[in-house]
């Protein structure tokens, strides 16, 4: 089950010629650009792994694409997006957030119904993958 | 990845046009630029010009599907303190904006220690730093060769120069690097690092300036800074240059504008001293033969 999340996830995952041209349109705007890593894939996990520190003063968007392979390299079977950041409100808020890497196989989630009092329902889901210790979801 | 293809074919080119590209590409206008402002040079300028060329029909060539590889544009430029190293640079990597090798065409300008860490683990990410801030421009590496420290076995130097050589081949097309330094030493370094020789495709050797040269640089410079010279302080400043250029540390321009820097102090101090009530602007930016001659270089000592 392919996991979307973020801004353009109703799209096929993009090439690094299409990542390149997003991150530069973030850069342009000013925006700090951030590499986050996670093999947690519940809706519910919004604090993923960072790798480095978001950039700030990359005028080319070469930049991310060289950390994102670099990423790639140690996490290649994990899921990998790509944050934008802007200050500009006094604050850091997220602009623009999308998956530039996720694992091959993706088992997706389990649904549980969970009848309580009064037969109402609980439903919660769980990724497949997280039955499985951190570090050892993914090949 | 595997739809990257997709994008290339859409425009299918079948002629180009030299001239009108080289106009739309406003590279004439840097060239004519370099000629300017710049004096003497010749042999700089004759390689930059050739490589413009080069490089102009190289894109001509890849529009029409003639290469598919993109050229080595690093490179190295070697000769004494002051000839111009760091300025033509500056050129060069707008030269390689307009000319579409570069996407930005800033220049980041590193030394040694911009690059090399104190301790384990402290050199790759300064060096990725650096490389990274220099993407889709020009990374000058002053005096290159202080990376290679072959004397000391655990130089995190080396560090430095596996990660440099890494980028420099597989991000050529995000970046262009260019080493710079003396030539004798350049020539070592490249001799003990077969790594960036093989990577450099472009050596250019800055001379050093004749003497008249360096007189028509000191006479540019002062009025770019709008002060001017009269005959005797031209006459002053052309035998400074011939006192100061036998004296150690002689930088070439560099020392020339490190003169004119302090010719202007005194300048300041006379006018001060000597001006009652108002005084216009020629006055205040005109360099006396005096302004030049109290240099310690006309007593024997010696001008930084
Ligand atoms: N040919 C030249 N014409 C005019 N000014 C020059 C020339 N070459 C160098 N300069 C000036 O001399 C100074 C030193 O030049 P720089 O490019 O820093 O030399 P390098 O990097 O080789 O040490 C700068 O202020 C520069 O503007
Ligand atoms: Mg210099």
């Amino acid at each position: 089950m392919r996991v979307t999340q973020g801004t353009f996830s109703f799209l096929p995952d993009f090439t690094d010629q299409q990542i390149h041209e997003q991150v530069q349109y973030c850069i342009d705007n000013g925006w700090a650009v951030s590499i986050e890593y996670t093999d947690d894939p519940h809706p519910r996990n919004t604090y993923w792994e960072m790798w480095g520190h978001p950039m700030f003063d990359n005028p080319d968007a070469a930049a991310v694409v060289y950390e994102l392979n670099e990423c790639r390299k140690v996490y290649g079977s994990y899921y990998i997006r790509i944050i934008a950041f802007d200050s500009s409100p006094g604050w850091e808020s997220i602009r623009l957030s999308f998956i530039v890497n996720r694992p091959s196989e993706e088992p997706g989630f389990k649904l549980s119904r969970t009848e309580v009092k009064g037969r109402n329902i609980q439903y919660s889901i769980t990724p497949y993958s997280s039955d499985k210790p951190q570090g050892s979801r993914y090949k | 990845m595997e739809n990257e293809g997709q994008e290339k074919e859409s425009e299918i080119v079948t002629e180009v046009n030299l001239k009108e590209d080289f106009q739309a590409s406003g590279v004439a206008d840097i060239l004519a630029e370099l000629d300017n402002s710049l004096i003497g040079l010749t042999p700089v300028k004759t390689r930059i010009k050739e490589t413009a060329s080069l490089l102009l029909v190289d894109k001509a060539r890849e529009k029409l599907g003639l290469v598919n590889e993109s050229p080595t544009l690093h490179m190295s430029f070697s000769g004494n303190p002051g000839t111009g190293k760091t300025t033509v640079a500056l050129k060069m990597a707008n030269l390689l904006f307009r000319l579409g090798y570069v996407r930005k065409g800033h220049l980041v300008t590193v030394t040694r220690d911009d690059l090399v860490g104190q301790y384990i683990g402290h050199t790759a990410p300064k060096t990725k730093e650096v490389l990274k801030k220099a993407m889709g421009g020009v990374l000058f590496i002053d005096e290159a060769y202080y990376l290679y420290r072959p004397e000391n076995e655990r130089d995190y130097g080396q560090e430095a120069i596996e990660i440099l050589l890494q980028v420099m081949e597989n991000n050529r097309d995000d970046l262009v690097v260019i080493l710079a330094g003396y030539k004798d030493k350049m020539d070592k370094f490249f001799e003990s690092n077969p790594g960036f020789r093989s990577r450099i495709a472009h050596h250019i050797d800055f001379p050093d300036y004749s003497n008249n040269e360096l007189l028509q640089i000191a006479e540019v410079m002062v009025a770019s800074m709008n002060y001017q010279f009269n005959e005797e302080s031209k006459k002053a400043m052309a035998e400074y240059i011939k006192i100061r250029k036998k004296q150690p540390h002689f930088a070439n321009a560099r020392s020339i504008r490190n003169a004119i820097d302090r010719a202007r102090l005194r300048q300041a101090n006379r006018v001060f001293n000597n001006s009652e009530g108002p005084i216009g602007a020629s006055f205040l930016s005109q360099i006396e033969d005096i302004d030049i001659r109290q240099s310690r270089v006309f007593s024997g000592g010696i001008d930084k």
